[in-house]
């Protein structure tokens, strides 16, 4: 059903001197402390991590949440700051498709889609037989949402340990580790321009719309960032 | 049950969903799509693009414990991380280590 080898090699990669592993960790680390410290109990923020594995979704959640923001506000903002989830799977998952292999298993593993694993699977689908690319993604899907429910865990124990200063260092962690491994993905001109205008629009559309600008800014910087891409071709 | 630990349960449910929404579109989206495509192309553009977006805006906007500290110090503890990153040939341990102290470090001294 699965094929063990490319699953376990799929698993493994989180142990490469490049691994997501510590960013992930900390950042699901400090959200367990943060979960804890809003009034949710142990059972609930395992599954927060354990049902969402999403960091953006789940602090906009916690952060509604807090408020009081009603179930429908919550679902708009929690969609609007996931959104980025659609176009990585459709940029990532036709590399992953075989008629060989069950529907099931796209629909199942599409769960463990988050930065950390789609930035691994990008770097090395190409050296994966497209027979096994499913049961690799699973591997690697599986090793980093696990690292992330254990982590939230782990946070929501230590949480009364955890001083603000060091909550502050672990949350700049995440951004700074993927904002690197983004520049090192940079290996042609549409990709290097979508990464530098994303991240210039993606504030300068704070300015305009805070809800939407992580959408606005990433769609105008894609769009132009493709076309660039197509007129160097 | 509580109303409070009722409404968590909601509130995890929703969260959940709405994530799994865009996750499982791009699913079904994908399948009508050819790796060799144009549409492949613009949307390999538009994930890189947007997670940038989101990324960069986490750093000069953020939400949470980021909050409390200036945007010179967040900017300067990544340009830092990113010099680090190229100067170690793009390894990503050193960075992902010296953020954590750099930032806690320039928080008690600046």
């Amino acid at each position: 059903m699965i094929n063990s080898s490319y699953f376990l090699l799929g698993f493994k990669s989180v142990r490469s001197v490049d691994s997501p592993a510590i960013a992930l960790g900390c950042s699901f680390l400090a959200i367990g402390a943060l979960l804890k410290n809003i009034g949710f109990n142990f059972q609930q923020s395992f599954f927060s991590t354990f049902f969402t594995y999403a960091l953006p979704g789940q602090l906009v959640m916690a952060e509604s949440f807090l408020i009081g923001a009603s179930l429908v506000n919550i679902f708009i903002g929690v969609w609007l700051v996931n959104a980025r989830l659609f176009p990585m799977a459709v940029s990532m998952f036709p590399l992953l498709k075989n008629k060989k292999q069950p529907k099931w298993k796209y629909y199942l593993s599409c769960h463990f889609l988050a930065v950390s694993s789609w930035l691994i699977m990008k770097k090395d689908y190409k050296t994966i037989n497209e027979d096994y690319r499913i049961d690799f993604w699973m591997g690697i899907g599986t090793a980093t949402w696990s690292i992330a429910v254990f982590s939230t865990v782990l946070g929501f124990v230590v949480s009364d340990y955890l001083s603000k200063d060091m909550m502050i260092g672990l949350a700049i962690v995440n951004p700074v580790y993927f904002f690197c491994m983004l520049l090192g993905s940079m290996k042609n001109i549409a990709i290097g321009t979508s990464v530098i205008l994303g991240t210039i629009l993606g504030p300068a559309f704070y300015l305009v719309s805070p809800e939407w600008c992580i959408l606005y800014g990433g769609v105008t910087a894609g769009v132009i960032a493709f076309l660039v891409g197509e007129f160097n071709d | 049950m509580t109303d409070l630990s009722s409404n968590i349960i909601l509130v995890i449910a929703v969260t959940s969903i709405a994530t799994y929404l865009s996750r499982s579109l791009g699913v079904l989206f994908s399948e009508r799509i050819d790796k060799n495509s144009k549409i492949f192309r613009l949307f390999n553009c538009i994930a890189y693009s947007t997670l940038a977006a989101l990324i960069s805006k986490v750093i000069v906007f953020p939400a949470g414990n980021l909050v409390e500290v200036d945007i010179f110090i967040r900017l300067i503890a990544v340009f830092i991380c990113v010099a680090l990153f190229f100067i170690a040939k793009r390894n990503l341990v050193y960075p992902t280590i010296l953020s954590a102290i750099l930032l806690t470090v320039l928080i008690k001294f600046v």
